[in-house]
């Protein structure tokens, strides 16, 4: 009995000891979290991601570190469950005390972390393309707003190209409902008539594409210049290639622009057939800079294969990472609310050899690229916005969302201010 | 009285009780009244987290009283538990009135943000508490019985049974991805801002919740005693082992299975409504096939056919999801699929078999 | 199309006279500027942007420079470049990682370089679709008619006045009746734009029941306008009589699109209806043996990535051994000890699908691999204008038949066949007669795992190739079986193709999503008044509960 007493005391004051020196070494680094899901129907795309980070956090470590301290990454598995995602945001935050946490694929998890981040006051950097209509004090939108991709893109198949009958088909969710939505705003803003435009939604994953391509190249043969605005996710857009390739659709009879399909994407894709077929993006790894090949070259390396590619939400969080560095340094501090004011006006390099600047409303300025794709899986740019664009969390298209704009600067502080009321809704 | 009778029987849902009564007074007082820097205080995290578990423990029961008591293997569980889950988060919804980012005072902001005009007819009467909860038991309860009563009626038993279930759970989740249903798609529902009153971000309202869910835990644990200790328990035993018997004897087996199977639906449902809150969203994903596996999984593991089990089986599997994708986020799923494989070849009647093999050879 | 300035054109039929069957406005072609305007353009396609890089096409064309077409030909294919170091304009051919280059003004070798150095001369569709267009004037003289009549087909779509003349003269000399054919569209088509009311119905005659789509829009087009009210009338039928044809081949579409959905259902259930329906195993890893059977096609062709077309075939019998081989392991380690414990077969198989999934993402990672398509699987049959077969379903379908038929034989006529039914229907009885059932059961396991392997071979196919690619299949998989009737082979096949063909009619009213959705209430309800499926057996499965 003794004994055991005995145990139970040391054992208690091992545990202590190892509480304190984890406690210690907390002291030494700055966490960095990292919440991208490597397992579950999110891990294709989001692997890639948790990889970026750990490269990027390892080069800054490289570099020094940041405040004199080493940077160490957290990575958990929220495994592409979405209430799960919460619960890591939470545990992120309060078990592991990180300064700032990089994550997020899907408007679903951002919108089941958001409250999380909010209450906790800490900061998340999103990396990937979204619908908008969302502005958070703890949110940076690193990623492409619609106007940072689908007007341009759209305006560009309509001056370049001629296109005068549109198909807008995607995935049945929250970001391409929205984005169609803002399209087919615009389209009939510029004089497009109701006939011109066909939506077609399909469900996550579809992948038997038959009568839908079907569909499409019988709208596409009267005798209009067609073109197909895709907001086709993931999984889906295999198969749909695949369809479009034998059913003879190619790039100068109907050609189709794609938000969602980068580089990553078409690495699983036999791309001899779609030659021609458009991306809109921010980043292709074709981007001829010299910060971008020295970016491919350190991946590369890191990941010990010189087949990988990049893409462009592998670009947005190289961004957000270096506006945080950068932000964290000028506030001298990781303080989750003094980054906050800081990191606004911070300008680091994109990679496609600009820079982008973080602006009031969270979003940032990108330039807007239109990429063809060539047989070997990569995009050619075909044209390209003359200068930076500004990300617009609310889009002036939907009346929902026109009167209201956002600015975190402090008279403001607000990320919904609607103009015509005066009101800053939602707010505390 | 007669609950206390059959308590005294069951020594591990007498312990499972009374660890439950325990952590409800415990827990909440380490959070709330304890400071931060003391050794004994218990984050909200954890508390959120244990939350979360008990609603899946209660879930379990659920499935444990359909299976293990009656044989039928659900596979669709989840549909209810979401459905639950669903009707409390419109009752969420409703009460952030006009604080969402539109400020419209009516309509969720997912509404506005789709141009929908008007709140489609089946969001009315959720800003009231009481509707919401009595949706919360009367939809998985009506769903349950009208499935169920076309099922039972005509036989349909077995794998058969099974598989139906699932599509039931898959048609639905089908269903609530459309942005048309008017359920919020795929993002569901969320940014929830208070419930009754209580702003859901204090860790008062956190501790209500965690009692409440403990509460409902313990109320699920013992009415699901009270069934299967009761003659009608008896005979659900008889079904699950010879169903034809006991419909020759002169039994209406097809009430007793749908009064089980509704009853059990409503225990899901009132386990999903206490988890939104808790963990802040409800989407489409609850519905998925898979997460209704993964229910009966847990009830594996703890053991089929014993109440208490099925909360060990819970408790333990969500316990081991949430330390691997931490520990080991690259492999866990190995670890996972083995803890099944393995549970179901070596101990076939779950973990707290083992417990009771210990103490039948003592 | 647009046509370009008469000059370019002429300039372009000189540049073709040795072919050229017929001439017209030959432009002498002017020799001496000919050198400076082909570098001008050079240096422009280099510089410019895409207008600029149109005017260059346009300059270099003209030049009747015998560099040209060399010229063309490659910025088409992509073959163009230019040093970033000099900006001289170079041709490339691969070699290895690093490319060998020609200098485009010389024609001098220039060595290989790493590719980095060089920069692509880009085009975008807008010029692509210009030079495919000069292409198709000078493929209406190509000797093969199959291009001839694309040729046709492409100008046929937008023609004017000057495309029209040209194909009318093309008449006379065609000897293929096809293109014949085509070319006598183009110029009714041509015609119904005559000022003359009985050229316009004589036209209208010849387009009775033509069902290419051009003839289609121009009928509307024509109606918009038409004043003369005998044309108008004759439109009209002309039209109605095309658009009930029309719906007629929309309808033999859609049953097709069925079918092949439906043979993909029948591919992926086919094995289940094995393990699940002979021997009462409820294998949620049967999806995890479809993705294995996809990766092993991935491998193979990794292996031999010059002759994809055989890699395809070779990867049948190898998906088939290597899932087959799976599936004995997994009966012979977990589910032997649980027979007679269906509902616990599933959770167990449930643990190893997660296994394996997590298995290829480690070995594979969690990217989708690119299985590539061999050219004889992929395009499209071509019925009649409104009519094609996609060629890589009609490939499955015929597979799945023959799989189904394959496997049919099997368990009918072998020895294997009648000792797993005898097994199946009563397996003491088929154990005192004598027949090993623990290697039956093995055996039959193995067969339905090896068909899951086949059936991801076709489903590479037509779909991502990743670690989700079973979990997607296998609830259809399920419905499948259980509509068709559990230890049915003729139940899957029939219910496999009835789901496929119902789902692709239902779609157009209701969108996809909702088509399925109605689907599983409709085999909700079936079972209900069916509890045992379609084609209901007695065996295991349909005693087991």
């Amino acid at each position: 009995m003794r004994g055991k007493f005995t145990y139970l005391v040391l054992a208690v004051i091992m545990a202590a000891g190892s509480l304190t020196a984890g406690h210690a070494l907390a002291g030494e680094t700055i966490k960095v979290g990292i919440l991208h899901s490597l397992s579950g129907t999110m891990a294709i795309s989001e692997t890639t991601l948790k990889d970026t980070m750990l490269m990027l956090i390892d080069e800054q470590n490289k570099k020094g570190g940041l405040l004199g301290k080493k940077l160490e990454a957290v990575v958990v598995d929220p495994a592409s469950d979405w209430p799960l995602f919460a619960e890591k945001a939470r545990e992120l935050i309060t078990k592991d005390k990180v300064a700032a946490v990089f994550g997020c694929w899907t408007s679903v998890s951002r919108k089941s972390v958001l409250p999380v981040f909010e209450e906790l006051n800490s900061l998340l950097f999103y990396p990937v393309q979204y619908e908008g209509e969302e502005s958070s004090r703890n949110v940076f939108y690193t990623g492409a707003a619609p106007n940072q991709q689908a007007i341009p893109a759209v305006d560009y198949l309509m001056n370049e190209l001629g296109v005068k009958r549109w198909v807008l088909a995607g995935t049945d969710y929250v970001y391409p409902r929205t984005t169609n939505k803002i399209l087919a705003a615009y389209l009939k803003a510029k004089g497009v008539a109701d006939k011109d435009i066909m939506i077609n939604y399909t469900p996550f994953g579809h992948s038997d594409w038959q009568s839908i391509v079907a569909k499409i190249k019988k709208f596409g043969s009267a005798g209009k210049k067609t073109a197909v605005v895709s907001t086709i996710n993931g999984d889906a857009n295999v198969p749909f290639y695949k369809e479009l390739g034998n059913q003879g659709i190619t790039a100068d009879t109907i050609p189709v622009i794609a938000f969602s399909v980068g580089e990553e994407e078409l690495s699983g894709i036999d791309t001899k057939p779609l030659v021609g077929h458009l991306a809109a993006w921010n980043y292709f790894m074709s981007v001829d800079s010299e910060v971008n090949e020295a970016f491919i070259d350190s991946w590369h390396k890191f990941i010990k294969n010189d087949k990988r590619v990049t893409n462009d939400p592998m670009e947005a969080h190289y961004i957000g990472f270096n506006m945080w560095v950068k932000a964290v340094e000028k506030a001298g501090t990781t303080d989750p609310a003094a980054v906050q004011k800081a990191i606004i006006g911070v300008t680091v390099p994109n990679l496609s050899g600009g820079y982008s600047a973080m602006m009031p409303n969270h979003h940032i300025t990108k330039p807007v690229l239109i990429g063809e794709i060539q047989d070997d899986g990569q995009f050619e740019v075909v044209w390209q916005t003359p200068g930076l664009v500004a990300g617009d969390a609310w889009s002036d298209y939907l009346p929902g969302s026109k009167d209201l704009i956002s600015d975190w600067r402090t008279p403001l502080a607000c990320g919904n201010f609607n103009v015509k009321t005066g009101k800053c809704s939602g707010k505390k | 009285m007669i609950i206390l009778r059959y308590l005294k029987k069951d020594t591990g849902g007498m312990i499972t009780l009374s660890l439950l009564a325990l952590i409800t007074v415990i827990v909440p007082i380490c959070n709330l009244l304890v400071p931060e820097t003391s050794g004994l205080h218990v984050s909200t995290f954890t508390m959120t987290l244990l939350g979360k578990y008990l609603c899946y423990g209660l879930l379990a029961i659920a499935v444990d009283l359909v299976w293990g008591y009656l044989g039928i293997l659900s596979l669709g569980h989840g549909a209810f538990f979401a459905l639950g889950g669903y009707a409390m988060g419109m009752y969420l919804m409703r009460q952030i009135g006009s604080r969402g980012v539109y400020g419209n005072p009516l309509l969720p902001d997912f509404m506005v943000f789709l141009n929908w005009q008007h709140l489609p007819w089946f969001w009315h009467g959720f800003q009231w508490f009481w509707f919401a909860m009595l949706m919360v038991i009367l939809v998985p309860g009506l769903l349950a019985a009208i499935f169920g009563w076309f099922a039972f009626r005509s036989r349909v038993t077995g794998v058969y049974l099974s598989i139906m279930t699932q599509a039931l759970t898959y048609a639905l989740l089908l269903a609530f991805y459309r942005n048309e249903m008017g359920f919020g798609g795929n993002n569901g529902l969320t940014d929830f801002k208070d419930i009754l009153g209580f702003s859901l971000q204090t860790d008062a309202t956190r501790a209500g919740l965690f009692i409440a869910s403990a509460l409902a835990l313990g109320f699920g644990y013992l009415s699901c005693l009270y069934i299967t200790r009761s003659r009608l328990g008896k005979l659900c035993t008889a079904i699950r082992d010879q169903e034809d018997r006991v419909r020759f004897i002169g039994y209406r087996v097809e009430n007793i299975k749908l009064w089980i199977f509704t009853f059990s639906a409503i225990l899901a449902g009132i386990a999903g409504a206490l988890y939104v809150p808790q963990v802040g969203i409800i989407n489409p994903n609850e519905f998925s096939p898979l997460a209704s596996i993964e229910m009966v999984v847990w009830v594996a593991v703890g053991g089929r056919a014993t109440l208490y089990g099925a909360v060990a089986g819970a408790l333990l599997v969500n316990y081991a999801k949430s330390y691997l994708t931490v520990a080991m986020p690259d492999a866990w799923l190995f670890a996972l699929g083995s803890l099944f494989v393995l549970v179901t070849l070596l101990l076939p009647r779950g973990i707290t078999g083992l417990l009771r093999k210990k103490e039948a050879s003592r | 199309m647009i046509l370009l300035s008469s000059r370019w054109r002429s300039c372009l039929l000189c540049f073709l006279t040795i072919m050229s069957l017929v001439s017209f406005g030959v432009a002498p072609c002017p020799a001496s500027e000919d050198t400076t305007l082909f570098e001008q353009g050079a240096h422009q396609l280099v510089h410019g942007n895409f207008r600029q890089k149109e005017a260059a096409i346009a300059k270099i064309n003209a030049t009747n420079d015998p560099r040209a077409e060399k010229l063309l030909r490659a910025l088409l294919g992509g073959k163009l470049y230019r040093v970033k170091k000099d900006n001289n304009l170079v041709y490339i051919t691969k070699k290895g990682s690093r490319v060998s280059i020609t200098d485009v003004l010389s024609g001098k070798e220039l060595g290989t370089v790493k590719k980095r150095t060089l920069k692509k001369i880009t085009i975008n569709n807008k010029l692509r679709s210009k030079l495919r267009e000069e292409l198709a004037l000078l493929a209406l003289r190509s000797p093969d008619p199959d291009k001839r009549l694309a040729a046709v087909n492409k100008l046929m779509s937008s023609l004017s006045p000057e495309s029209a003349k040209i194909l009318e003269k093309l008449i006379t000399t065609e000897t293929n009746s096809k293109v014949r054919q085509g070319l006598l569209t183009a110029r009714a088509i041509a015609n119904l734009r005559d000022t003359d009311d009985a050229k316009r119905l004589q036209a209208l005659t010849e387009l009775q029941g033509n069902l290419n789509p051009a003839v289609k829009n121009e009928l509307t087009r024509l109606l918009g306008e038409e004043k003369n009210k005998d044309v108008r009338q004759k439109a009209e039928a002309v039209l109605s009589s095309i658009e009930s044809k029309i719906a007629f081949y929309g309808l033999v579409e859609k049953i097709f699109f069925g079918l092949s959905l439906g043979s993909v259902l029948v591919l992926a259930a086919i094995g289940l209806a094995i393990t699940f329906g002979v021997i009462g195993v409820i294998n949620m890893a049967h999806g995890e043996l479809i993705m294995l059977g996809a990766y092993t096609t991935y491998v193979i062709q990794q292996l031999m990535p010059n002759s994809i077309g055989l890699a395809l075939l070779l990867a049948i019998p190898a998906a088939f051994v290597i899932s087959g081989l799976a599936g004995i392991l997994i009966e012979r380690t977990v589910i032997r000890f649980l027979y007679g414990r269906p509902l616990e077969t599933l959770l167990a198989t449930f643990g190893i699908s997660l296994i394996l999934q997590q298995s290829v993402r480690t070995i594979f990672s969690p990217l989708n691999r690119s299985v590539a398509t061999p050219a004889w699987m992929s395009g499209s049959l071509q019925l009649n204008p409104v009519l094609s077969l996609t060629i890589n379903r009609l490939t499955i379908l015929v597979f799945a038949l023959l799989v189904f038929a394959g496997l049919y034989m099997l368990l009918k006529k072998s020895s294997l066949g009648l000792q797993v039914r005898a097994v199946a229907q009563n397996r003491s009885m088929a154990r005192a007669m004598g027949i090993r059932a623990a290697k039956v059961d093995a055996l039959t396991f193995g067969l339905g795992s090896g068909i899951a392997g086949i059936a991801g071979v076709a489903l590479s196919q037509l779909t991502n190739v990743g670690p989700n690619l079973g979990q997607s299949y296998i609830i259809d998989s399920f419905m499948v079986v259980v509509f068709g009737g559990v230890g049915n082979l003729w139940g899957t096949l029939v219910g496999g193709l009835t789901l496929g063909v119902a789902n692709k009619f239902l779609e157009p009213w209701t969108g996809a999503v909702l088509a399925k959705i109605l689907i599983l209430v409709f085999i909700i309800l079936f079972i209900q008044k069916r509890p045992q499926g379609l084609f209901p057996q007695k065996g295991r499965a349909g005693a087991a509960s």
